[in-house]
């Protein structure tokens, strides 16, 4: 029998309920994360994509950030896509917009923002991920960020044309695509291994 | 556009198109007029910007014909923000909205707030890669600008008014209208679907669904955190910002209230925190003191 597990999804802004609607289909048990008490009992945490700039922006007078840096510091499992993975990057370039707003920057990565240009750019690939060999799950890169360079704490879990697209590091994971908006759910499952 | 009437259109709005308005969600649209506007949204955390020549206000104070912005202005606004940008073209404008998908907008807002270039079609928005927004006050045009090919449903409230009371009416009629269609016996739908003058698939879409298959956000005089965090209780994934914010006199204040309390619409004291030492809100005008042909949110058909 497993046990049911309770997976917050930060919800300041973006797509929340396509996080929380694929992982209440693999059967956790879903909280949305809008102050630091709803951090409080989470088997794993997830930061969907939306506007790191907004996100930053809301985040910062709640003091969720040094929050989950600690719980992430502490072993929570993490999942970042998109703009979570922005929020996860120890560092990112081009980050005028970002500057002088708290990120949680555990993650061993330089990631661009917007590195592909704008909304025409966006496209749908199917991407190789490492723990499924034998199926290419299809993603969604929307504005997507680019990872520039992997430190050697993480490693690439996730091509798309060779290119690096998903990253891990011990607990945490992130993707630079939305497998919440093609419905797919196999970074999902991944995830929910990891916790 | 209108070159070969053989070809049928492709397919409505990508999964990539209608996931940007996704990424969106929860989050303020705010309009602006030139790259300083737009960084003072940014600033204050907004998801986009919206690039106008004039707000609602001042088109509606000025009168005379509402046209897309110039595409300096908007290269201005597109080269000073990271988030993205969108721009208005008039309905049925097709030519503007090819020069703004040249100029590489994020969204195109096929907008009543401009003066109509055509007063029966909309722009064939299949026909575009860029993803557009339309408004709505009903759910049937809200699923003929879907069809149509629009990503985002944008419901048009009263814009540069100040006045929330159209924005308010115009969310009630579509969820309302949603919940009834959820409630119908399937052998009803058809009827449905005719009413609503809307294709069929897409009335049962909805009615299994519960809910329009694009994000929905509101627009159209909200002024005030609280106009904000009411229309997000009333089930909006976000809301549209126009003249209520750099028309107000402290913007940058106002912005990142709206924004707070988009975020934190279920939580009165933090809207109340938000909402003190703003200045003065738009100064406004009733609704019901704007003579109706003025009234924007009657043009879309």
């Amino acid at each position: 029998m497993t046990i049911r597990r309770t997976i917050g999804v930060l919800a300041l802004q973006g797509a929340v309920s396509e996080h929380a609607s694929i992982l209440t289909d693999l059967g956790a048990h879903v909280i949305l994360v809008r102050r630091t008490e709803h951090l409080n009992g989470l088997d794993g945490l997830v930061i969907p994509g939306g506007e790191s700039t907004a996100i930053a922006r809301i985040a910062a007078p709640l003091g969720l950030f040094p929050a989950v840096r600690n719980l992430v510091s502490g072993g929570l499992p993490v999942f970042g896509t998109c703009a979570g993975l922005i929020l996860l990057a120890h560092t990112v370039e081009d980050a005028d917009a970002l500057a002088g707003f708290d990120r949680i920057a555990t993650l061993d990565i330089t990631a661009q923002r917007n590195a592909y240009g704008n909304q025409l750019a966006s496209r749908e690939a199917p991407v190789d991920f490492m723990p499924t060999p034998t199926v290419q799950p299809v993603a969604a890169f929307i504005r997507a960020p680019h990872i520039s360079s992997v430190g050697p704490r993480a490693k690439v879990i996730a091509t798309a044309d060779g290119v690096p697209v998903a990253v891990q590091q011990d607990n945490q994971l992130a993707a630079t695509f939305h497998p919440e908006i093609t419905g797919e759910s196999a970074f999902h499952h991944y995830f929910l291994s990891l916790v | 556009m209108t070159t070969d009437s053989t070809t049928p259109s492709p397919a409505p709005a990508s999964r990539v198109n209608t996931g940007l308005a996704r990424m969106l969600k929860g989050g303020v649209i705010m309009d602006v007029v030139n790259a300083e506007q737009a960084r003072i949204a940014e600033d204050a955390g907004a998801v986009a910007v919206m690039a106008l020549e004039r707000v609602p206000a001042d088109i509606r104070a000025q009168g005379g014909v509402a046209r897309m912005s110039d595409p300096d202005l908007i290269d201005g606004i597109i080269n000073a923000v990271s988030i993205p940008v969108m721009a208005k073209a008039r309905i049925g404008h097709f030519v503007e909205a090819q020069v703004l998908q040249a100029l590489g907008v994020d969204y195109i807002d096929e907008s009543e707030v401009l003066s109509p270039a055509d007063f029966i079609h909309h722009i064939d928005k299949r026909s575009f890669d860029v993803p557009f927004v339309c408004g709505a006050t009903n759910l049937g045009e809200a699923l003929r600008r879907i069809t149509e090919g629009a990503a985002m449903i944008r419901s048009k409230g009263e814009a540069g008014t100040g006045d929330v009371s159209e924005a308010m009416k115009h969310i009630r009629t579509i969820t309302q209208e949603i919940a009834q269609l959820a409630a119908l016996p399937h052998d009803e739908l058809y009827v449905a679907a005719k009413e609503l003058q809307a294709p069929y698939d897409l009335v049962v879409e909805v009615a299994r669904a519960k809910q329009l298959p694009v994000v929905m956000f509101v627009a159209g005089g909200v002024a005030t955190p609280a106009d904000a965090a009411m229309m997000m209780q009333l089930g909006a994934d976000g809301v549209f910002v126009g003249s209520g914010i750099f028309k107000s006199g402290d913007p940058a204040a106002r912005a990142k209230a709206i924004v707070h309390a988009t975020t934190h619409y279920n939580d009165p004291a933090e809207i109340a925190r938000v909402s003190r030492g703003l200045g003065e809100a738009m100064v406004g005008i009733n609704v019901a003191d704007v003579p109706a042909p003025h009234r924007l949110s009657e043009r879309g058909w």
